[in-house]
């Protein structure tokens, strides 16, 4: 039994290792063959090159795609974090019958099949007689982005010491005031997380993107369209590639202001203890 | 400080007296929630009883006849192809919810237990693939299980094979592989935060009344995670059972899933009300599923007891 306790630990880290290895390796083929001269994705290598990466600026729908991808993603992030705000803010501040439930339908979107929600939000946008276009789009993604931000922005208000805002109100600021005197610096790291978080999930989005928009196309239902070519399909192992590194970025500073957020308000709490 | 805290609550009660109605905490909170609030109403809510509301129309080429009908649900149950493609998409979704939860529980296991100082630093590792676009994370799949791809021109490198074998890719199996990637970090979240909260002091408990590990892992640690296991089997159940994009790429003709048809009603059959009636059929039977899923998850942890 003592042994086992021993083995335990070394046997379970060597199955995490190789679960992490299993979670990566597909992702890692992208880039390794986005710089291949074969067109077909095989080993070994043919030889070495960034032709495909080259190709990239010089395809007039891509620049487009990247353009549509780059102004939903702004609208939808900053739309759906001021969104999650006020309810991340509503749901660790207050208490009033239904909280629960409101919050649930609110974090809905994260557990529904997506082409359902895609396909009932294109029933009412064309009942409602709006013509599909990106703004439908960044209405979609604004509904699945919520609950992304809800979880990063009630991660950063909980433990936010309230005595801290009374103290504010003591000594005369308006709510206003102390919102953007008080509360505002101490979540801004959690604002600014949720806004890259919201930004990534648009960014790679596809279904809803594929069902709510016109004729314009964003990154992913550019690469999508590319997909049926197999000559294309190094120029979009290297977009890929792209999107990848983009999002990795992006979700790394997300993770840090993250943390500095939760360290920030959890000592301040901690004063107080 | 404590004083800054005993101070507190007059100044509250002052408040509530100048205008009782609006400084009340439900009051301000409920308003501060509703754009919100209004914003999944209108686009949630609204949307899904309006696909509710078709799936009892007809199409009437290019209108819809709004006499109520059961016409579309008769098709949704019984067409020989809408029952399989139905049939299909439960049991991968079944599959991959089990699969995801099996290998993710010792992860989350490992992490809570053993995770150490780099606790936060395996989590970052094991949630920043998810991130990345799922589009392409079912693109690199079809990189590796294709005719020409990674798996099988290693096999053939090693000598294992001879030629490219063609049954790894266009199956259900290529889709649950795909899927059970695809949603492994949703799996082993939920778990993990279950067995943080498991108090360390039952465990030792156990212990020191004489129950070895794996006595103690499955009397205490393991009915103690249950709530885990059950959201992370639900989160992947109820979304892989529409998807659309891993059949599509991966599926071949005999992986198609139900979203699939979905779409094409929606697109180029343009049938809306069959449409509807698939979705509100497919969200029916897999909430079904999950309440079953969820009474054999309780009916086998009260049997660990």
């Amino acid at each position: 039994m003592t042994a086992m306790r021993r083995f335990l630990p070394g046997w379970l880290s060597s199955y995490a290792t190789l679960y992490i290895l299993f979670l990566y390796l597909p992702v890692i083929f992208l880039p390794i063959f986005s710089i291949n001269t074969a067109a077909t994705p095989k080993f070994p290598l043919s030889g070495i090159t960034l032709h495909w990466y080259e190709d990239l600026p010089k395809t007039p729908a891509l620049i487009d795609a990247t353009w549509n991808s780059l102004l939903v993603g702004i609208s939808a992030s900053i739309l759906s974090t001021v969104l999650g705000i006020l309810a991340a803010r509503s749901i660790t501040r207050y208490r009033y019958p239904g909280r629960r439930a409101i919050n649930g339908l609110i974090m809905a979107p994260l557990v529904l099949p997506e082409v359902i929600v895609a396909i009932s939000m294109l029933l009412v946008m064309l009942q409602l007689g709006l013509s599909l276009s990106l703004f439908t789009v960044v209405l979609g993604h604004v509904l699945v982005c919520i609950p992304y931000s809800m979880t990063v922005l009630t991660s950063g208000f909980e433990g936010f010491d309230r005595s801290l805002e009374e103290a504010s109100a003591d000594l005369g600021e308006s709510a206003f005031g102390t919102f953007r005197r008080v509360t505002l610096p101490m979540v801004a790291p959690a604002i600014i997380s949720s806004l890259l978080v919201c930004f990534t999930i648009s960014l790679d989005e596809f279904i809803i993107a594929f069902f709510l928009t016109g004729t314009e196309a964003t990154l992913p239902i550019y690469i999508w369209g590319q997909l049926r070519f197999a000559a294309k399909l190094p120029g979009v192992l290297a977009l890929g590639t792209l999107l990848l590194l983009a999002s990795f970025v992006l979700m790394t500073i997300a993770e840090i202001l993250r943390r500095r957020a939760a360290r920030r308000t959890q000592n301040e709490g901690g004063l107080h203890a | 400080m404590t004083v800054a805290a005993e101070g507190s609550p007059p100044l509250r009660m002052a408040g509530a007296r100048r205008n009782p109605l609006l400084q009340s905490e439900a009051v301000q909170g409920f308003a501060l929630i509703s754009p919100t609030f209004v914003y999944a109403l209108i686009l949630l809510v609204l949307p899904i009883l309006v696909v509710i509301a078709h799936s009892f129309w007809t199409q009437n080429y290019l209108t819809i006849d709004h006499t109520f009908t059961l016409e579309n649900y008769r098709i949704a149950l019984t067409e020989p192809i809408y029952r399989d493609l139905l049939w299909r998409s439960l049991y991968i979704s079944l599959t991959v919810s089990l699969l995801t939860v099996l290998l993710a529980y010792p992860i989350a296991y490992f992490i809570s237990f053993h995770g150490g100082r780099h606790k936060s630093l395996w989590l970052f590792l094991i949630t920043i693939p998810f991130w990345t676009s799922y589009l392409l994370r079912v693109m690199s799949w079809k990189v590796i299980l294709g005719y020409n791809g990674v798996l099988n021109s290693g096999l053939m490198g090693l000598g294992i094979i001879s030629e490219p074998s063609d049954a790894l890719l266009y199956n259900s199996t290529a889709v649950i592989i795909t899927l059970t990637h695809a949603w492994a970090t949703f799996a082993i979240l939920p778990i993990f935060v279950s067995l943080e909260k498991v108090d360390r002091t039952l465990v030792e408990a156990a212990t020191d009344l004489g129950d070895g590990p794996l006595r103690s892992f499955l009397r205490v640690t393991l009915p103690l995670s249950v709530p885990g296991v059950i959201s992370a089997a639900l989160i992947v159940m109820i979304p892989t059972v529409g998807d659309y994009v891993t059949p599509k790429l991966v599926g071949g003709k005999d992986g198609v899933m139900i979203a699939n048809a979905i779409q094409a009603q929606f697109g180029k059959a343009s049938n809306w009300p069959l449409g509807a009636a698939l979705s509100v059929t497919t969200m029916i039977i897999v909430s079904l599923m999950a309440g079953a899923t969820v009474l054999v998850i309780r009916a086998l942890q009260r049997l660990a007891r």
